[in-house]
């Protein structure tokens, strides 16, 4: 599965300012939210869904990676959003490290095998570190897309 | 002297297949042996104990993974991880049918 296939444009947000983790995953579904992929209605249910699973365990994945993530009745195929945080979010991640790159993954209840591929993609990807570290220096959301993009093309891939 | 060097093949079966809470519990149990433990698939080996790394092994329900360990307590991580994978990461109780992980 391609970035292009989850994530949406509309919703990529950089420089966020926020640094409290339950305001990062507000921002990143309010970013969804304005960009017409989740309802006013259903807005505050996925918020808690994905607190909910925080509270499990972080996802934060290390790296300085973050997944935050929940099944939701709301949506009809997988929803993404991704966010770069300059200063770093604390995400009690395995690693200790502070979270700057975020995906955000909304996934149908019955289609766990697209919400895995997404994962599977979003790692890979990331294990990339000068995709990484560009990802991290993006001032704005059509630099996120490119560098995306550049991603699907397997630019990065050593 | 060289560390012995184990090897073991589990297969995954819970459903939803070794996603981010898995993936979480399964580096978490690795980090807590000294061994040098990899992951293998088919042609992709990783680092057991990094959750990022443990993700991209993209593994769903029914992918045979080999274990690998090499380290005075080899033996025993591989135990361990495979007893976790065989236990479909039941000594986890978030892995309900309603929130992936």
């Amino acid at each position: 599965m391609k970035f292009v296939d989850f994530v949406t444009r509309e919703a990529i947000r950089t420089s966020i300012e926020v640094t409290a983790k339950e305001q990062v995953i507000r921002t990143m579904i309010t970013a969804l939210l304005e960009s017409g992929r989740i309802s006013e209605e259903q807005y505050e249910s996925v918020v808690e869904a994905i607190l909910k699973r925080e509270e499990l365990g972080s996802t934060g994945i290390g790296r300085g990676v973050a997944v935050p993530h929940t099944k939701h009745p709301s949506v009809e195929e997988l929803v993404g959003s991704v966010s770069i945080s300059e200063e770093g979010v604390d995400f009690d991640s395995l690693d200790g490290e502070k979270v700057h790159l975020l995906f955000l993954l909304i996934s149908p209840p019955d289609r766990p095998g697209d919400h895995l591929r997404a994962l599977e993609n979003i790692s890979r990807q990331l294990r990339d570190e000068s995709f990484c570290s560009f990802l991290k220096q993006s001032k704005t959301p059509d630099d996120v897309w490119l560098l995306l993009e550049e991603a699907d093309n397997n630019q990065f891939v050593s | 002297m060289s560390l012995p060097v184990v090897q073991r093949t589990v297969k995954i079966s819970n459903p939803q297949g070794l996603h981010a809470r898995p993936a979480e519990l399964f580096a978490r149990l690795a980090l807590q042996f000294d061994s040098k433990i990899d992951v293998i698939r088919e042609d992709l080996r990783v680092d057991a104990k990094s959750i990022l790394n443990v993700l991209t092994l993209g593994a769903g329900p029914g992918t045979e993974l080999v274990l690998e360990a090499s380290g005075d307590d080899a033996e025993e991580a591989l135990e361990a991880i495979a007893q976790l994978v065989r236990n479909d990461f039941a000594n986890d109780e978030t892995l309900s049918r309603e929130s992936p992980g």
